[in-house]
């Protein structure tokens, strides 16, 4: 391994109008490196990659790949003095073959060449070849299996023999046998010399693969090592599972002997090739707090999208003893089920009182005074916004807001999806003790999605941790860090 | 087997190229006429098909690009004639919309989404406003006659138009076969990873957008030298870019040829029907609907996925 770093950040920062998403950071990668920068959802780790690929400008720093400055230039720029990116999603050309599109990658950024140079074709066919896709170059990618399309971004970012090679969440979607056979195509990247940085989650995904780990928080560096050091640091155990986690004491019983009355039965969900869910069952009781805990990608928000009706499932999913299944989502949402999104979905140009008001369009006037009383009481700065445009108000307030939104319908069962998602811990502590108060106050049934389990354990009455589109674990939050701290890490 | 559909279909296309040339034989001046037009329609309906379905563009103001060419080329000739050679006018009606279509790219690339679309209707609209104001110039919304013609010989107008959707046809199509095609696509479909893949995509999209003004503008010069006026409602109008695009959605995006079938296709239904007046354009803009809906591939698309089953 040659000493001499072959990419050098320093000062890397990036603003977002008031949002600070990646602070002074710092780091190095040498020739022969595998650095994983990991981060939970919101954590800056994909602004920083994409700064580093030119498709988001940095705010101040500097990107040097060999001593040359990269920071400010356009994508193509970037990628033209050696850094490539093997993206998770991408749109190929469907009309081409894979062969086609691998040669796509390989052509000049030239108006005057109208024909590809004879060489791309056995270029394309060997780059095909090492990546696996040897026996289906003639295929269309839209008759591709999820693996093989992963296999042609692969092949697509090598095409131009990057020194330095980003991928983003490597393994999202993939086989066990699958995760194996692409680590063997990320190691031959190191074996050749090239410096790699695998963005992803959490330390687990990656440990095997990985030289080194850098963890990001809220734009910020917390820890950098050995996957083994980053996984036993103090600061990283905490953001990831949180500080002493102590359940609450019930302050009001429900029914745990009686029937759920929620229950999601062998359900799974098939986003194209993708499996999202796979047979997962669970259950909820009237009035208990469920929290359903796991990281960005692991199925969350598709298992309540199912439960919403708006996700075609396999399985069964029972509200008060009937079945879902065939309803509309606004016939769901009139039932008693109400999903407050991670996107929140508010009406950015109305004020907050209107969005309100539009949540509690059904309540006669007076139900709706009432009910607007006591959101006001149970979120004050919402009342002193009540003229404000919902767009103007700050991440923590458009949170609340859609919370709150949530709550005018009157729900018997309030679905939140990572709420804290991209929210300062400032915030949190507010959200929090709003929750608490909701779940003491009224006879409400929450199911909370989160991957922040500082925040989703103190309330819950129950865990499930959804680890690759199944459940990977229940129990009482007491015993979470003991038994399922291992799926998350 | 898919060889032997896309030979198929490419003797079939021989075969109608080859009845179309010698038409002129065989039927009269109204039919010819009737088809030149449509002809110049196909080259602007090609050149839009090179913008929306290769590069992603959606240009809602093909007719400022067609204006530009045809008014250039009809003020140059009305100022100038007979000092001037009536294929300098057209020459000049090119490269005007070359400029004007970089002109207005330049910045409208920038802006992302349905903006683009937006800056090139306005374009449009400034256009129309402009020849209006500028009366003494442009003849304004009588029209502006030209004194020349390329010819008053309807079998040689009609053969000129023909020529000249064969080679702009053939060099749209060998486009956007070609490298440059390939890179475009990728370029409309996933501009992010296109740049990240090293290709300069505002290059490649403002290098679109001046083939589709050159052929345009050419198309719009050469086809006012055919009609013998410029006016509004024949070049400018928004419902004009309305059609253009509606034959190139029609024929089949992305496949450019597709684009010339569409156009050759509703300028002759509208023409058959005009003895049903104003359901003529009712009846058309039906079909063309039903054909977006049912068939979003368009003709060409009906015809493959046809064969395919």
């Amino acid at each position: 391994m040659n000493d001499a770093p072959m990419l050098e950040v320093s000062g890397l920062t990036k603003r977002f109008g008031g949002l600070v998403a990646v602070k002074d950071l710092e780091f190095e990668i040498r020739p022969g490196e595998i650095l994983g920068l990991i981060g939970p959802n919101g954590s800056g780790k994909s602004t920083v990659m994409k700064m580093i690929m030119g498709v988001v400008r940095p705010s101040s720093g500097s990107i040097k790949l060999d001593g040359v400055e990269l920071a400010g230039l356009p994508a193509h720029k970037i990628a033209r003095r050696g850094v490539g990116l093997v993206f998770q999603h991408s749109r190929p050309l469907n009309r081409q073959t894979v062969l086609e599109n691998i040669k796509v990658a390989l052509l000049p950024d030239s108006l005057l060449a109208l024909f590809a140079d004879r060489g791309v074709d056995g270029q394309a066919r060997a780059i095909a070849e090492r990546v696996g896709l040897g026996h289906l170059l003639d295929r269309k990618p839209p008759t591709l299996a999820f693996a093989d399309l992963r296999r042609l971004e692969l092949a697509k970012a090598v095409a131009r023999h990057p020194k330095l090679v980003l991928v983003d969440e490597p393994f999202a979607g993939l086989t066990a046998s699958e995760v194996g056979q692409f680590s063997t195509l990320i190691k031959e990247f190191r074996d050749d010399g090239r410096a790699v940085l695998l963005v992803d989650h959490n330390v687990k995904s990656v440990s095997a693969l990985v030289d080194r780990v850098l963890a990001l928080y809220l734009g910020e560096r917390i820890a950098e090592g050995s996957a083994a050091d980053v996984m036993q640091d103090e600061t990283v155990r905490r953001v990831y599972l949180g500080g002493a986690l102590t359940g609450s004491t019930r302050s009001r019983q429900f029914a745990a002997d009686s029937a759920p009355v929620l229950t999601v039965e062998t359900v799974s969900v098939l986003y194209g090739k993708a499996q999202a869910l796979q047979g997962v069952s669970l259950y909820v009781h009237e009035g208990e707090f469920v929290s359903l805990v796991g990281l960005n990608g692991a199925g969350k928000t598709t298992l309540f999208n199912a439960i919403c009706g708006l996700v075609p499932y396999s399985g069964a999913i029972r509200w008060g003893g009937t079945a879902l299944d065939g309803r509309s989502p606004a016939s769901i949402a009139r039932g008693g089920i109400v999903q407050c999104p991670e996107t929140r979905e508010l009406f950015g140009d109305m004020s907050v009182r209107e969005n309100l008001e539009l949540g509690g369009d059904h309540l006669d006037t007076a139900e709706r005074l009432e009910r607007l009383d006591w959101l006001y009481d149970l979120f004050p700065i919402l009342k002193g916004r009540q003229a404000q445009n919902a767009r103007t108000l700050s991440g923590g307030e458009q949170q609340m807001l859609a919370i709150a939104r949530a709550l005018m319908m009157k729900p018997k069962l309030l679905i939140l999806d990572e709420p804290t998602l991209g929210l300062a811990p400032v915030i949190l502590e507010t959200l929090s003790k709003a929750l608490e108060r909701l779940r003491r106050d009224s006879p409400i049934t929450i199911l909370l999605g989160e991957q922040n389990v500082t925040f989703a354990l103190p309330h819950a009455d129950r865990v499930y941790v959804l680890d690759h589109a199944r459940i990977a674990w229940e129990g009482p939050p007491g015993r979470f860090e003991a038994e399922a701290a291992q799926h998350y890490l | 087997m898919r060889a032997l559909v896309g030979s198929r279909l490419f003797w079939f296309g021989a075969v109608v190229l080859v009845a179309a040339a010698v038409l002129p034989l065989w039927v009269s001046g109204y039919v010819l006429g009737l088809l030149t037009v449509a002809y110049y329609t196909a080259v602007f309906a090609m050149s839009w098909d090179l913008l929306f379905g290769f590069a992603g563009e959606v240009n809602f103001g093909p007719t400022f690009l067609i204006g530009l060419g045809a008014y250039t080329a009809g003020i140059l000739d009305s100022q100038f004639s007979p000092d001037l050679s009536i294929w300098w006018c057209i020459l000049a009606g090119a490269a005007a919309a070359v400029v004007g279509g970089v002109v207005l790219a330049l910045p409208a690339l920038r802006v992302s989404g349905p903006y683009f679309g937006l800056t090139t209707l306005v374009a449009v609209l400034m256009l129309q406003n402009f020849i209006v104001v500028f009366a003494d110039l442009t003849g304004g919304e009588i029209g502006l006659p030209v004194p020349d013609v390329i010819t008053i010989d309807a079998k040689l107008n009609y053969l000129i138009a023909f020529g000249f959707m064969l080679v702009a046809g053939g060099i749209l199509f060998g486009l956007s076969r070609s490298a440059i095609g390939l890179i475009l696509q990728a370029s409309g479909q996933d501009a992010v990873q296109a740049g990240a893949l090293g290709f300069n995509v505002s290059k490649h999209k403002l290098f679109a957008f001046a083939v589709s003004a050159f052929f345009s503008g050419l198309s719009g010069a050469l086809m006012v030298f055919y009609l013998g006026t410029a006016s509004v409602g024949t070049f400018v109008d928004i419902g004009v870019g309305v059609q253009v695009i509606i034959a190139a959605v029609l024929g089949g995006r992305r496949t450019v040829l597709g684009a010339a079938i569409g156009a050759v296709f509703l300028i002759v239904m509208g023409e058959g029907l005009r003895p049903l007046g104003e359901l003529a354009t009712l009846i058309v803009s039906v079909t063309a609907l039903l054909v977006i809906l049912f068939f979003p591939n368009g003709f060409l698309g009906m015809i493959r996925g046809g064969s395919r089953a």
